[in-house]
């Protein structure tokens, strides 16, 4: 886990310097629509790293520990991951009217594209370079999301518990599911309650 | 994708097929993906509405394309209107019915609850314990996309018989991770790579 050394991503620095009044936001309803169509159409094999991509570095609508904090809140929640983080951010800047759009723009144009790739699928599926292409997009999709990992493990350094206790929760996460493959359902209530509890300590009232 | 089946719904199917959905999208905790298996059960094996081709290409073409993963569902519902549908002109709209019903059941429950959490969230956000689940989450959901990295990467084979493959996770981690290259480019060198079977 070598994300904890300094980053010298601008990203990780502007977190604390800007306040909420200063920092970009969506401007209209369009302006948000279109920008979760975007996002959503980068998407290959998942759409969270382009998430953090897009809406952390590009258009700084949200920071880095906001979208971690809301991320957690979107595993937990039922229902698609992506789907919910929309609400979230849709929600913060235009109310119900701004979840509705997000989510609007995370699945429209998407699920039309999608609807159009299974019609022409047929004609193509036994191509040889059709199936390579996706082998290689396959490999990029999980560089994508690993690389996405440790980037924000940089901003575990200003945790309150501590960078070593952080990457062992991180650690502890990672081994439950990738090499022990033990159940979210267990993972979650576990390792996040142990977290959560420490947490709660180190905190102000 | 090659029509299998004639079904002749009713209205009652359909109410059925949106009750369905609506019954499950609570149970979607991990990811839409995750209730997979009761989907099939449900319209693969008890009703009979897809064929098992047409409920595995949905899924996989769903995971290939651009967009969220959920929108397999979508590809659920369109195929098992296209089966009502028939070799009628009207098909189209009965995929287009089976897509609204499907996505609209299984997001809506899900969807009410996300943003009434959310607005709770934010009302007590200055609460200990509010703050406390937050942050106290920050290293465990780094921890969770490290693993989906991982399971990602794995499914692509073994390692020492596929290492371009992980040489090629390899270095997209590191510009991800380094440089700010948009990931268009990367997806589409990974596409051109694939397609030239150098990986």
């Amino acid at each position: 886990m070598a994300g904890f050394a300094a980053s010298a991503m601008p990203v990780t620095m502007t977190a604390p310097t800007i306040t909420p009044d200063q920092r970009p936001r969506p401007h209209s309803l369009g302006q948000l629509f279109w920008a979760f169509t975007w996002l959503a159409l980068q998407g290959f094999g998942g759409v969270l790293a382009v998430v953090q991509r897009e809406l952390v570095e590009r258009r700084r609508w949200i920071t880095n520990d906001e979208f971690i904090e809301d991320w957690a809140a979107a595993q937990i929640l039922p229902g698609p991951n992506v789907v919910n983080l929309s609400i979230m951010v849709g929600d913060r800047y235009f109310g119900l009217r701004g979840a509705l759009v997000a989510v609007a723009g995370m699945l429209l144009l998407p699920m039309l594209l999608l609807l159009a790739v299974a019609t022409l699928y047929a004609a193509f599926a036994s191509h040889p370079m059709m199936a390579g292409a996706l082998r290689g997009m396959g490999a990029v999709a999980a560089g994508l999301v690993a690389g996405m990992g440790c980037k924000l493990a940089a901003s575990l350094a200003r945790h309150p518990l501590g960078p070593l206790p952080c990457a062992l929760i991180t650690a502890a996460t990672f081994i439950a599911m990738s090499v022990l493959r033990l159940p979210l359902a267990w993972v979650l209530p576990v390792v996040g309650g142990v977290a959560c509890a420490l947490t709660w300590r180190k905190l102000p009232a | 994708m090659t029509t299998a089946l004639m079904l002749n719904l009713q209205p009652l199917d359909w109410l059925n097929l949106f009750l369905y959905f609506l019954s499950i999208s609570l149970l979607a905790v991990g990811g839409a993906i995750a209730t997979a298996p009761d989907m099939h059960r449900f319209l693969v094996e008890r009703q009979g509405w897809l064929t098992e081709l047409q409920f595995n290409t949905s899924i996989v073409l769903a995971q290939a394309a651009p967009g969220p993963n959920v929108l397999f569902i979508a590809l659920l519902g369109w195929n098992l209107g296209l089966n009502a549908g028939g070799a009628t002109p009207l098909a189209w709209a009965f995929g287009a019915l089976g897509v609204a019903l499907c996505m609209l059941g299984v997001l809506l429950p899900s969807c009410v609850l996300t943003w009434a959490t959310t607005r709770w969230a934010h009302r007590n956000r200055e609460r200990r314990s509010v703050r406390a689940f937050k942050q106290g989450m920050a290293p465990l959901v780094i921890g969770l996309i490290l693993a989906t990295a991982w399971v990602l990467a794995r499914a692509q084979g073994d390692a020492a018989r596929d290492w371009p493959l992980w040489l090629l996770s390899a270095a997209t981690t590191l510009l991800v991770w380094r440089t700010r290259i948009h990931l268009l480019w990367l997806l589409g060198a990974g596409a051109l790579l694939g397609a030239l079977g150098w990986v």
